[in-house]
């Protein structure tokens, strides 16, 4: 316990955060701690993690991605239409394609990034505006409604019959824990996934040592653009549609989960774990508040209070360390 | 005169105003409607809203942070100064509601400002995560209050600030050019412009000189809010009514602009005058597809792939000056 | 050493060059180790030493013509990982750690280099950097957080993963500049182990005393080119300064007799917790009071009390006959209190922002005019003043400051706080990273204005410039005044025992 406080501070403050507001809302809503209500709620956020690990590994890494939710958009769209006119495809097809097309325009930052030296918040801000803008372009901001059979059918890993309806799993949970799962074994158990994390530490530390910086950026950005392209192909699956517009503006969501759970701007800190738990906290605290018959308008604005509160606990050392220390006592 | 221009305004004035003109040859060249009286005037209309949101991105980008909530200020005073008016018989409503409301909405852009630089200064919170936080916030405020929909219904005399035209030139342009004024000058000729750019490059090294960081940062947001709020204003009366989540598209090309103009993205440096010329760019640029049949989403994917290019041109003019300077 | 053996030398590189941008920064150096060797690698800042250990590892590549050999071994080309597959490690002055990461994966980070992926075996990972700890005789916690380490245990860090390597040569730059005196012997008889083992170490430290007690053979370069190679028995601390700047020196103390020169600064029992206790001292209008004592005997931490930056928690501060509280620097600056920082890269100057600005970030409100706007003629005015004034050598004022050498910004550090008027200077180590050829520049500038009345207070690791510069020394010792000294009454040999004892 004391080993896991110390490692990662972030994510223990966050997750007693999160145990009160669960212990809370079970005492306030009888339905929040049902079988219906948990599992919806899990299916309900499973694309939003597989995001949140992908850019996790790009903070890491020391960097940062505003375009993967647009790039979302655009793999959803090539996949459905490359689909589509291959006459079906399947879900390994599907997958493959989500993930090639991903790592593609990953790999299209990467390359901006290390080829030009241009830092990344420029490049994915200017990718940001070109994914967008080609993909509304080229397909005047048409939706696909017509999705292969295979991909709009729900498919259930798991259901119970409860009084109040139905618990279930689907699909997008299963592809999410393997997402999790991966990302997890990239950044803890592989030397990869420790080269990301000094390079993002200290990069010209990593630079000395002779760590290949194209192959960081590479994997980090990559690896963003894979999760981007399975999270988008799985948001396709559940609303069994393709809106060019409807992920536009997911990005600063995700990141604002992602650095409340402990990943620091500026590389080298970020756990999977508190991935999860930041994404827990904003989708509980939205769910409770539903629950407990809150206008549907007033749970964002109780969101930025939750996220303001936790970044202003999170950071009083950095303030103590700034600030001229305590005033005489007398 | 080349090295005294870019003394005055930023070395990256002249390549700025190549592009310029480069852009404005080519559209002139393609698009036979483009230099008309017309277009210019629309040209000039439509900069103003994007102008002055990206004055409002400038000054947190060169104190090493950012302002991700632009947008939700500004829109929320708009519906600030939408609730007075409504509150004075919506259409009906005089000069002194408006004024009163004016007032308000200035208020409640530099409070939500004030807000996020105490944050910032005072806990030592990232910039991006507390401005992030305070835009999803104002963005649920803002939501809970109009319910998702939309106020209009303002008087008449309004369509001036949005419309109207003083000896020629749009009020709008005019109003994007006093504020840009106001801002070369806190920037270059006051203490807090001044130490705004030392906080960008080092925090602890100006706050080691005696400087009061700390009260900076909290102004430097203030009037990021306050220039938020101008654009909330302009934007309800060029649309006649406020909407949250109105221009919300607009965020990142404020980032986009600011870069282009040669801001430093790691802080410390940034010019007014730099930012404006690549703000007029970017619009003609819009403006210019727009003529040549291209809708407003091909514009965005031009400005991103623009920005693209400038870098890799700087990139590679930096390459090419120190290779000289190596053979030297 | 390499004379006696029929190994061939660990290093053996000549006709060394290298051009930066036009500007040659080694010209035709040559260098040679013997394996198993102790050498030293002297020379002022600027004068190649960095640039000479990166060819070597690899890092820079020189200038077509270079010869380059390791352990007899021919290279056309190294690259870092070529240099550390022939067993080659350096521990760079900043140490290139990774603060975020544990002690154990710090020091065992090359089993996790590669561009292939292979599995973390957090096991073995640990057990080799246990291994490598054993071999320096200290003990760590492997699991700790590096950067909440003190900056000592960093370095014991850095020389264990250089050790994890089983490294034939070790650079060493700088290894002891923030080491107390027991580390460093630490390090120095862990230095001999290594050689004894026949593993070759190159020291880079301007710490000369150390220099001339460990190597062997003493490598000199300066302005980019080699000066000689020379054995140390026999050499001494002046003459290898003579060799480094080609300047003679003399160690003349200049200490005089302010006793009966008022009192500008009286501090009286000031504690702070955990940093120092019970201070007590009196600082004379005109007066140089030299101030020193080992890392971490809370020099530091006083200094920012004085400066208003921490408040203490008992104590007082008397200033020009009245009590001061500072509620945080402004108001120290604002009663005449200025601190020249020990950190100028990170704290005394904004380095990418021009000399002009650093210049005058200190009295913004001087150079305000009754607009209120700032007036770039005042600021210009300023500016000129304090270049001419402290000798200043600049080419544009609005040229970054991190462009000038490490003299000439602690001159422009100077000027920032000289422009506040000051009654009370204190300098926190203020030759650190200068040249020994620029120091005494600096300390001319100090004596000047001691001479025309402002009290200084100068903080400083190096006893022999305390001796030479105040006119008289408290010794500072695990967070309290252990002892005064009137230099004109105390050899420097005794001040440095008793600093160093």
């Amino acid at each position: 316990m004391r080993d896991f406080l110390r490692a990662y501070p972030a994510e223990a403050k966050l997750l007693a955060v999160l145990v009160l507001l669960v212990a809370g809302l079970s005492v306030a809503s009888p339905e929040f701690l049902t079988l219906v209500n948990i599992t919806s709620l899990i299916n309900n956020n499973a694309v939003n993690l597989i995001w949140a690990v992908g850019l996790l590994v790009v903070l890491i890494a020391g960097g940062i991605d505003i375009s993967f939710a647009v790039g979302a958009s655009v793999v959803q769209y090539l996949v459905v239409s490359a689909l589509i006119g291959m006459g079906g495809g399947g879900w390994a097809v599907g997958i493959a394609l989500a993930m090639a097309f991903g790592i593609g325009l990953g790999l299209i930052n990467a390359g901006l990034i290390h080829g030009f030296r241009i830092i990344s918040i420029v490049v994915t801000i200017s990718t940001f505006n070109a994914f967008f803008g080609l993909l509304m372009f080229f397909t005047s901001g048409k939706s696909i409604y017509s999705l292969p059979d295979w991909l709009s059918r729900p498919i259930y890993l798991w259901e119970l019959q409860t009084e109040i309806g139905w618990a279930d799993i689907r699909l997008p949970v299963a592809v999410m824990a393997v997402c999790l799962f991966a990302t997890w074994f990239l950044i803890r158990r592989t030397t990869t996934g420790r080269q990301l994390y000094a390079f993002g530490d200290n990069p010209e530390g990593a630079r000395r040592a002779g760590i290949n910086i194209w192959l960081m950026q590479a994997i980090a950005f990559g690896w963003c653009g894979m999760m981007a392209g399975i999270a988008g192909l799985m948001q396709a699956h559940i609303t069994k549609e393709v809106v060019p517009n409807a992920l536009i503006g997911r990005e600063l969501d995700v990141l604002a989960a992602v650095v409340l759970g402990g990943a620091r701007l500026g590389g080298g800190r970020g756990s999977v774990l508190g991935c999860v738990l930041g994404v827990a906290l904003v989708a509980v605290a939205q769910n409770g508040l539903n629950l407990l018959g809150v206008s549907p308008y007033a749970f964002k604005m109780v969101v930025g209070i939750i996220i303001l509160a936790a970044i202003s606990t999170s950071n009083i050392d950095l303030a103590a360390m700034l600030a001229p220390k305590r005033r005489d006592r007398k | 005169m080349m090295d005294r221009i870019k003394q005055a305004f930023g070395p990256e004035v002249p390549g700025l105003l190549g592009f310029l003109l480069l852009v404005v040859v080519v559209f002139g060249v393609t698009a036979p409607n483009f230099l008309t009286g017309a277009n210019l005037g629309s040209i000039a209309f439509q900069l103003p809203e994007l102008g002055i949101l990206t004055l409002a991105m400038l000054i947190p980008i060169i104190s090493g942070g950012f302002n991700l909530a632009i947008i939700y200020t500004a829109n929320m005073a708009g519906l600030t100064l939408a609730f007075v008016l409504m509150q004075f018989g919506g259409v009906d409503a005089g000069v002194g509601p408006f004024l009163l409301g004016t007032v308000l909405a200035l208020l409640v852009g530099a409070l939500s400002g004030a807000a996020m630089g105490a944050v910032i200064a005072y806990i030592g919170a990232h910039p991006i995560l507390v401005s992030l936080a305070m835009m999803i916030f104002l963005r649920g405020l803002g939501e809970f209050l109009t319910k998702g929909g939309d106020i209009s219904g303002f008087p008449q005399y309004l369509a001036v600030l949005g419309h109207g035209s003083f000896l020629g030139i749009p009020v709008p342009l005019i109003l994007f050019g006093l504020c840009a004024l106001a801002w070369h000058i806190l920037l270059t000729r006051t203490r807090h412009g001044f130490a705004a750019r030392m906080i960008g490059s080092n925090l602890r090294a100006t706050t080691y000189s005696g400087v009061h960081t700390k009260r900076t940062l909290v102004l430097i947001y203030t009037l990021s809010g306050v220039m938020c709020a101008i654009a909330g204003i302009l934007m309800l009366s060029r649309f006649n009514s406020v909407r949250v989540g109105h221009g919300e598209a607009l965020l990142l090309v404020t980032v986009l602009a600011c870069f282009l103009g040669g801001v430093d993205p790691f802080g410390g440096f940034g010019r007014v005058v730099p930012v404006v010329i690549a703000l007029v760019v970017l619009q003609v640029l819009s403006s210019g597809l727009n003529l040549l049949g291209a809708n407003q989403h091909l514009s965005t994917a031009v400005w991103g792939l623009f920005l693209v290019g400038v870098m890799i041109l700087r990139w590679g003019a930096g390459r090419w000056k120190e290779r000289k300077r190596g053979r030297v | 050493m390499s004379d006696v053996t029929d190994l061939p030398p660990a290093i053996r590189f000549s006709k060394v060059s290298k051009v930066f941008g036009g500007v040659k920064a080694l010209q035709d150096v040559a260098f040679e180790v013997g394996q198993g060797e102790v050498h030293c690698l002297a020379g002022e800042n600027g004068c190649g030493k960095s640039t000479l250990i990166k060819i070597i590892t690899g890092v820079y590549q020189p200038e077509p013509g270079t010869e380059m050999e390791l352990f007899g071994e021919r290279l056309s080309a190294i690259t870092p990982n070529v240099a550390r597959q022939m067993g080659i490690a350096v521990i760079w002055q900043d140490l290139a750690l990774f603060p975020e990461m544990t002690v154990a994966e710090n020091i065992a980070f090359e089993t996790m280099l590669g561009n292939r992926p292979r599995f973390v075996d957090y096991g073995a990972l640990r057990a080799r950097a246990e291994a490598a700890l054993a071999r320096l005789e200290v003990s760590l916690d492997l699991d700790a957080r590096l950067g909440t380490l003190p900056i000592a245990q960093r370095q014991v860090v850095a020389i264990a993963r250089a050790l994890v390597s089983d490294a034939r040569l070790i650079f060493m730059d700088e290894p002891t500049a923030s080491l107390t005196q027991a580390e460093t012997d630490a390090l120095l008889a862990v230095v001999r182990t290594l050689s004894a083992r026949g593993v070759a170490v190159v020291f880079v430290s301007h710490r000369l005393a150390e220099v001339l007690e460990i190597a062997s053979r003493v490598t000199v370069v300066r302005d980019g080119r080699l000066v000689g190679v020379y054995p140390t028995a026999g050499m001494t601390q002046g003459r290898l300064t003579e060799l480094m700047t080609g300047k003679t020196f003399d160690h003349q103390v200049m200490a005089r007799d302010t006793s009966a020169d008022p009192v500008v600064m009286e501090v009286a029992g000031l504690t702070r917790r955990g940093e120092f206790r019970d201070v007590s001292f009196q600082l004379r209008r005109g007066e140089v009071l030299g101030l020193t004592g080992l890392i971490g005997a809370g020099r530091t931490e006083l200094a920012h009390v004085l400066f208003g930056m921490a408040a203490p928690e008992a104590g007082r501060i008397v200033l020009g006959g009245r009590e001061v509280r500072f509620a945080s620097n402004r108001d120290a600056v604002a009663a005449g209190v200025a601190y020249v920082s020990e950190d100028r890269l990170a704290l005394g100057l904004i380095q990418p922002q021009s000399i002009s600005d650093n210049a005058v970030l200190s009295v913004l409100r001087r150079i305000t005019g009754a607009s209120g706007l700032m007036s770039p003629k005042r600021q210009e005015d300023l500016v000129a003043h304090w270049v001419r004034e402290l000798a200043v050598k600049i080419g544009k004022p609005g040229d970054a400051v991190s462009t000038l050498s490490g003299g000439n910004q602690q001159r422009v550090v100077l000027a920032k706080w000289l422009a506040t008027e000051p009654k009370v200077l204190i300098l926190d180590c203020p030759t650190v990273g200068v040249d020994v050829g620029a120091r005494a520049g600096i300390f001319r500038i100090v004596r000047e204005l001691a001479a025309k009345g402002l009290a200084i207070l100068l903080i400083s690791d190096e006893v022999s410039e305390v001796h030479v510069n105040a006119d008289r020394v408290l010794h500072m010792a695990g967070g309290r005044i252990v002892g005064e000294y009137d230099p004109r009454a105390t050899t420097l040999e005794a001040l440095e025992a008793a600093v160093y004892a």
